[in-house]
């Protein structure tokens, strides 16, 4: 169907996904993780996209519009609550955020 | 070429009448965004009336869309299932969302946090939890898993600011951020499981998922190792949302830091949204993992472990807590590890029935005694949110009788005490682990249910046995927090003493 086949967005995608993740359980700073968190889901996106176009129909494009909407919701919660925490601390590394232990 | 279909024609093919329960509630919370405008001042009475109406029209709703003799109904063009699965998990909810309603009434005054909204996102998540019990279709499982948590994110952090703007506790915005991050980050391992398992089998609908990934397993094609690992990030993804061991990091600290009535509502709704979830992803879609004719299905073994460990950490933790709500965190993620082992039983090809009914009945009873016992927690907390350590409840007894004694049936029913619905539950959930062959998975339900009997009466002798040392604060007992706990105690009691009830309930369920 198409001389490249989905493999290699596949192989790209995962790596993209590995990359967000790691960021999200070594990065300490808030904006960052959310940004590692947006790059896994968009690893998602491009396979989804690849898979599509691999299979030929429209529902895995239509899944990527739900994603990036949803995505947006997302962030517009997690910025509103950054923008809480600093107002209270004046930092938005995460490890700060230790009220509660045990 | 591809014909725009009639108004008529649309709603005859999309069957949109199956879907009413959780299409009405959200209108009414449309409307109730209306309401709260004009409500005013009066907003801290006339708001959360109108939410009790909403959840009352859906209810009533639910009872006439999955009457028994409808049977199993597909809407919006195979996305969306209406069985009676669907149905008496909607109830579950439904009633859940009502308690919570009723014990928020009564704390949002309290802390001086009234704020029209929390009803509005409080009935939003309830529906994102009903379309994710109907959903048949990974897209529809992701939009409704976001639209049962986005709604929480906030609630969690609602006790930050107060109405007059000045800060109120550091502990609600940080159990937002946290359940935010844990919560994003799962949503990510979901979707790209959805993109795996799409790219797999060409298809996002739970039932064709199915048929076709028979011919795909235990073969060396690409598409082999996309289901494989699709499966086990969506169960990465879920698992995170249901609080399972190893996924569980989040719990504590975030029901500890949320205001107790969202503490209680997301400790049921997220749980039951994301078990019906994933007993339909597993059981409807990926049962063909059943290799062997009439063996288990390939994920059995590793939802076993699952359970295993959830329950092992769950309940060994808890014993060391003293905080209530911290407690009942690690409580609820033993519980979660309780109707684990009803997923690892349905595995087994002919107690998937047995199992899926069991985990239900398992969910309906973990809602009413959970909720109870929150609103307990919550009647004995100070107006600033402290105050609701172990040693916070002795003397109760004396205070408040009523209230002891219903205290002290949550703790029974938790443990798992005959003639209470957390009895009826485990009883279920252990039977069938027996069916499916799991022995030492039903053994170990056993010991550790024990295990927890040691927290939970803690509880019940601090209550009656233990003179309070500090002043004995009598604990705030509004009319709806009495109702709130009235209501949990009736079907705790009414579940657990005619328990044919909670069967007959779930006699029609069957997923497979």
């Amino acid at each position: 169907m198409n001389p490249i086949g989905a493999e290699p967005y596949i192989v790209l995608s995962m790596v993209l996904f590995l990359l967000g993740a790691l960021g999200v359980l070594m990065r300490r700073n808030a904006i960052l993780v959310f940004m590692s968190v947006e790059l896994m889901l968009n690893s998602a996106n491009l396979a989804l996209v690849a898979f599509a176009r691999e299979w030929g129909q429209v529902n895995g494009h239509v899944f990527v519009f739900f994603v990036m909407t949803v995505a947006a919701a997302e962030v517009a919660v997690g910025l509103a609550l950054i923008v809480n925490i600093f107002r209270e601390r004046q930092s938005i590394n995460i490890d700060d955020l230790q009220q509660m232990q045990g | 070429m591809f014909e725009s279909p009639t108004i008529a024609e649309f709603l005859a093919q999309s069957n949109l009448a199956s879907t009413l329960p959780g299409t009405l509630l959200l209108a009414w919370t449309l409307l109730l965004v209306l309401i709260d405008l004009f409500a005013g001042e009066e907003r801290a009475h006339w708001t959360p009336i109108a939410a009790c109406i909403g959840l009352g029209i859906s209810f009533v709703a639910n009872v006439f869309v999955y009457s028994p003799a409808e049977g199993e109904q597909i809407a919006l063009y195979g996305m969306f299932i209406a069985d009676a699965f669907t149905g008496f998990l909607n109830m579950v909810i439904l009633v859940a969302t009502l308690i919570a309603v009723l014990m928020s009434w009564d704390y949002l005054n309290r802390a001086d946090i009234h704020r029209g909204e929390y009803y509005i996102l409080a009935l939003i998540s309830s529906a994102g939890a009903m379309f994710m019990v109907a959903a048949n279709d990974l897209i529809i499982i992701f939009v409704a898993l976001e639209l049962l948590s986005i709604p929480l994110y906030i609630l969690a952090a609602f006790r930050s600011i107060k109405n007059d703007g000045s800060e109120l506790s550091l502990k609600s915005e940080e159990s937002g951020m946290k359940y935010f991050i844990l919560g994003a980050f799962s949503s990510a391992f979901l979707v790209f499981g959805a993109a795996l398992v799409y790219g797999a089998t060409g298809t996002t609908n739970i039932p064709q998922i199915f048929s076709i990934a028979g011919g795909i397993v235990g073969g060396t094609s690409a598409a082999a190792f996309y289901l494989l690992i699709g499966a086990a990030l969506l169960v990465v993804g879920l698992g995170f949302k249901v609080a399972v061991v190893p996924f569980h990091m989040w719990t504590p600290d975030v029901y500890e830091g949320a205001p107790t009535p969202v503490t209680a509502f997301m400790s049921v709704t997220a749980k039951v949204g994301g078990f019906a979830a994933l007993l339909r992803v597993l059981i409807t879609g990926l049962s063909v993992l059943v290799l062997a004719e009439g063996g288990a299905a390939a994920w059995q073994s590793t939802t076993t472990i699952i359970a295993i460990l959830t329950l092992v950490l769950g309940n060994f933790v808890a014993i060391s807590q003293r905080n209530l709500k911290r407690m009942l965190a690690y409580s609820s993620i033993a519980h979660a590890g309780y109707i684990m082992v009803a997923v690892a039983a349905a595995g087994a090809a002919d107690v998937a029935d047995a199992a899926t009914q069991s985990a239900l009945v398992y969910m309906m009873a973990y809602m009413f005694t959970n909720l109870g016992a929150f609103a307990v927690v919550m009647a004995i907390e100070r107006e600033d949110g402290s105050g609701g350590n172990i040693d916070d409840i002795t003397g109760l007894a004396k205070t408040r009788p009523l209230m002891a004694m219903a205290m002290t049936i949550f703790m029974l029913s938790l443990t798992g005490i005959p003639l209470t619905a957390g009895f009826v539950g485990k009883f279920m959930i252990f039977s069938s682990a027996i069916q499916a062959g799991l022995f030492g998975l039903a053994v170990i339900g056993v010991l550790t249910s024990v295990v927890s009997a040691f927290y939970y009466v803690r509880v019940v002798v601090n209550m009656y046995l233990r003179d309070s040392e500090v002043d004995a604060r009598p604990a705030l007992e509004t009319p709806y927090v009495r109702w709130a706990i009235n209501i949990s105690l009736a079907g705790t009691m009414i579940f657990g003493i005619f328990y044919p009830l909670a069967t007959n309930l779930v006699s029609m369920v069957s997923i497979v």
